[in-house]
């Protein structure tokens, strides 16, 4: 009886890699897959974060391919290790500050790990050439296999006809015939294999899940940098940049309006680290302050905040500004006007 | 044993890699109580417990927390040596 074959699939919550791994499980072969955490994955973030968003259903998409597939699903946070693939990529960014072919090679050599530490044959992805401009071309897809450490063990099912046969394939753990030749950035083919398969609702097919592939969230983070002697990051940092309205008015500080109840709630949560500015007169969003603040630069972001809660109109409001070692300071400010905010102050 | 897990101001997936990682340290028949506040946690954790073999033996909502209790049934990915005590 020939040895039961075991692979690990890259789970993204996205119908390729969900096509990938079902691919192998037709062939007989134990799927188990994995998923790599950043920080910068779109996934639960910002349907957690805003109201606007309770209606939809708060799923994980990995977490949902997982269990349409019937298989065991290992979330891996490598929050720290990424810092290395986004502040120094050997790739580059892409069209924003997304280093996706660095970042492609260093989940891949993380599958090897996790292939070797758990006994497992060979890892697939849902890689298919041509459909993403940097890190799935025929030229960069061998990058990936040779910089993981992955080599012939690196099988990608759903474009494998048009690659040389790896490992899996000549050793007849898998059949090649069986096996895809998909090419280029159509998705007609992997919905005609998700029907095939009964797969009806799956992730938004080629849609980012990396906030760094976003221009709004690069531009953000971007400025975080310019704005700090290191280009070091902890999560909450990258957290915030994923929530409220983002306003420089100064060079030593940045405030962050929270745009709406679930988003004030979230910051809720910040405000033993930040000092923060809340309407006592009357409704408004919280705001927090990132930088080092002056007096007069706690007025100049009371106007601004004002402007952002029910009060805007009035001639005069009551501004609380508090400070993480509990002290508080109490404004009456006139809010500023729209149009006295200039727009380079929106990061 | 029963044993609780604070994830708050956490959100998803982290509240879910914090659980799979515990439930890594714990024994078959042991309960995690996991309080989180993501609300995506409601939908997450009992997703993950499905697809990984645990028992969601409850779920609810208090206030703002979610509380997901858990009995770990399938700890065959349980770290070696790594129980707690």
């Amino acid at each position: 009886m020939s040895k039961q074959r075991k692979a690990v699939a890259l789970i993204s919550g996205g119908l390729d890699s969900l096509l990938a791994a079902k691919v192998m499980l037709e062939q007989g072969i134990h799927v188990e897959g994995i998923n790599f955490y950043t920080g910068f994955c779109v996934e639960g973030h910002t349907h957690a974060i805003r109201k606007k968003d309770k209606a939809k259903p708060k799923r994980n998409n990995a977490l949902w391919s997982a269990e349409q597939l019937g298989i065991k699903l290992h979330i891996v946070d490598v929050i720290e290790e990424y810092k290395d693939v986004l502040l120094n990529p050997k790739h580059g960014y892409g069209q924003n500050m997304n280093p996706c072919l660095d970042c492609k090679g260093f989940m891949v050599k993380k599958a090897v790990e996790w292939i070797k530490e758990n006994d497992f044959d060979f890892i697939i992805t849902g890689e298919v050439i041509g459909q993403r401009p940097m890190s799935q071309r025929r030229d960069t897809m061998p990058v990936i296999q040779k910089e993981s450490g992955a080599g012939d063990l690196l099988l990608r099912p759903l474009c494998a006809k048009n690659l040389p046969e790896t490992i899996p394939e000549i050793e007849g753990w898998v059949d090649r015939e069986k096996l895809y030749d998909f090419s280029g950035r159509t998705r007609k083919p992997q919905m005609a294999l998700a029907k095939e398969f009964g797969f009806v609702d799956y992730a938004s097919p080629a849609g980012g899940c990396c906030f760094l592939t976003d221009k709004n969230y690069s531009d953000k983070l971007v400025d975080m940098w310019q704005h700090r002697s290191s280009r070091d990051y902890e999560l909450d940092d990258i957290m915030m940049l994923k929530v409220g309205r983002h306003i420089r008015p100064n060079e030593n500080f940045k405030m962050i309006v929270g745009r709406e109840q679930g988003e004030n709630k979230f910051m809720e949560g910040y405000k033993k680290i930040y000092p923060y500015i809340h309407c006592t007169s009357h409704n408004g969003p919280l705001t927090l302050l990132d930088g080092n603040i002056t007096a007069d630069d706690a007025e100049l972001a009371a106007r601004i905040a004002a402007r952002y809660g029910q009060g805007r109109d009035a001639d005069e409001v009551e501004m609380s500004v508090n400070y993480p070692d509990g002290k508080n300071t109490i404004l009456k400010v006139k809010p500023m006007l729209a149009d006295e905010i200039p727009e380079v102050w929106y990061v | 044993m029963k044993h609780t897990l604070e994830a708050k101001r956490l959100l998803c997936p982290m509240p879910v890699i914090r659980t799979q990682d515990k439930i890594k340290t714990l024994a078959v028949g042991d309960v995690l109580e996991v309080i989180c506040t993501d609300p995506g946690a409601l939908n997450d954790v009992p997703a993950w417990c499905r697809i990984n073999g645990h028992k969601v033996l409850e779920t609810k909502t208090v206030d703002d927390e979610v509380i997901i209790i858990i009995e770990v049934v399938d700890n065959e990915n349980r770290d070696a040596g790594d129980k707690e005590q």
